[in-house]
């Protein structure tokens, strides 16, 4: 067969991924690791204003790898919809839909301020339940994980999301729910083991 | 200004025979860090097909000189100066414009300005190790900096990385996000390394080696290195121009 290499519509194959390593905040929240003053700030602190819309919620949680432990040199990316359900880029300024956080370095703990994001429509029209994309970078993780983080409180979207719909062995589906309400929510991704967290091949 | 809404149905699949795998027991530290479930594909959605979009206001006029931004007025970091320059190309060789590009890397000496990094090289004063840029409309890019030195790491008795620069890369969706290395061309520890070695296909590590590029480089100052990087494709969607000037 051949490969897309040989092949003359796509001449090119995507660079293959290598580790983030342990030293990825360096790169990419160097402030955090100590090394001030080539950048402002680092990216992806702050995802909102006051200005923002809709509801504000804290996630926190942790990576965790198969022995049990909190990974405390993973970087976490999300992206996500606005209140309204739209992806905005830097369309708009008030809300760029992206936050990048480092896991902390005692505890492996990540944090993100933001909006509970509305619903996105699937490619046939459906509603997916409002969820929060999920990018994970780490010594050891030879290619970025993908998993999406959906709420507790939306049992109701949930259980008519097309994408929790795919997941066949139905009782992996809590890996993907952050637990609590009222804005405030935690969600643990486990890397391994009996609880190994769902991740998808975009 | 372009929204990034809507503009792409799907990405082409992964290839992820090309990219290594999760569990490369070689390389240790995979071993518990490795999902062993299979995947759940569903094609991509706007949550996969959007991505978040940086403008020039995002960057400093330093942030592609890693041999000034991080030195003391008067001073440059110490070691071989280098320009890499490439284009971010889709797997349809198409311009990738104005995505940003983010690369950090230990000093000459092989060693990371971290903590963790305990190394007996020594640190640089004038060297912070991060740079970033975006790519122009044309998907090129190009930045200066000092080549890095190999190190050793604790992995196998006696592992020593090859010099590499670190590069993260966004897109224009989410889904291709990516992070990987690139190496040198010559250089002997490339085959050696564990890390490197979780790829499969030696094309595939070719593709992260940099060429030396004698005419793209600055006499009397810095050799050049290209360096492409491919970001996966897309298929566009009927409403593609329609967005276009939004
Ligand atoms: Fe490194």
């Amino acid at each position: 067969m051949a490969t897309p290499i040989e092949n003359p519509l796509y001449p090119f194959k995507e660079s293959p991924s290598q580790t983030a390593g342990p030293y990825v905040h360096i790169g990419l929240t160097p402030n955090f690791c100590g090394i001030p003053g080539v950048y402002d700030k680092d990216l992806g602190t702050a995802m909102v204003t006051d200005k923002t819309k809709g509801e504000r919620i804290k996630l926190e949680g942790r990576v965790i790898d198969g022995g049990g432990n909190p990974l405390k040199d993973a970087l976490v990316e999300i992206w996500q919809a606005d209140a309204d359900g739209i992806y905005r880029g830097r369309a708009e300024p008030e809300f760029s839909g992206w936050g990048r956080c480092p896991a902390d370095a005692e505890t492996g703990i990540f944090r993100f301020e933001t909006i509970k994001p509305g619903r996105v429509a699937f490619p046939d029209g459906r509603l997916q339940a409002p969820h929060i994309n999920v990018w994970i970078v780490a010594r050891g993780i030879n290619l970025g994980l993908n998993t999406r983080i959906y709420f507790e409180d939306e049992a109701e979207a949930n259980a008519g999301d097309p994408v929790l719909a795919r997941i066949e062995h139905r009782d992996r589906l809590t890996t993907l729910i952050a637990k609590g309400k009222a804005g405030a929510y935690s969600h643990d991704i486990h890397l391994q083991g009996p609880q190994e967290t769902v991740f998808f091949d975009i | 200004m372009k929204s990034n809404q809507t503009q792409i149905a799907n990405f082409f699949p992964r290839d992820r025979s090309w990219h290594p795998k999760a569990y490369t027991p070689d390389y240790k530290t995979s071993v518990l860090r490795s999902p062993s479930r299979a995947l759940i594909a569903f094609g991509n959605t706007l949550s996969e097909t959007t991505g978040p979009a940086f403008g020039h206001d995002t960057i400093g006029p330093l942030d592609n000189d890693l041999v000034l931004n991080f030195a003391q007025s008067g001073m440059s970091a110490i070691g071989e100066r280098v320009i890499v320059e490439g284009r971010v190309l889709d797997e349809r060789g198409q311009p990738v414009p104005n995505v940003l590009i983010e690369f950090w890397q230990a000093n000459a000496g092989g060693r990371y300005r971290h903590k963790k990094d305990g190394y007996l090289a020594p640190l640089d004063p004038n060297f912070g190790g991060c740079g970033r840029t975006l790519s122009g409309d044309d998907g090129a890019f190009a930045f200066r900096t000092i080549r890095p030195g190999p190190y050793p790491w604790p992995n196998g008795p006696n592992d020593w990385r090859p010099a590499h620069i670190h590069f993260s890369v966004f897109g224009l969706g989410f889904a291709q996000r990516l992070i990987t290395q690139m190496y040198f061309e010559g250089d002997p520890l490339i085959p050696r390394c564990p890390i490197v070695r979780t790829i499969n296909d030696p094309k595939a590590i070719d593709q992260l080696t940099a060429r030396l590029d004698m005419s793209a480089s600055a006499p009397m100052d810095a050799l050049a290195y290209r360096f492409d990087i491919i970001l996966r494709g897309s298929r566009s969607t009927l409403f593609e121009n329609r967005l276009e000037g939004n």
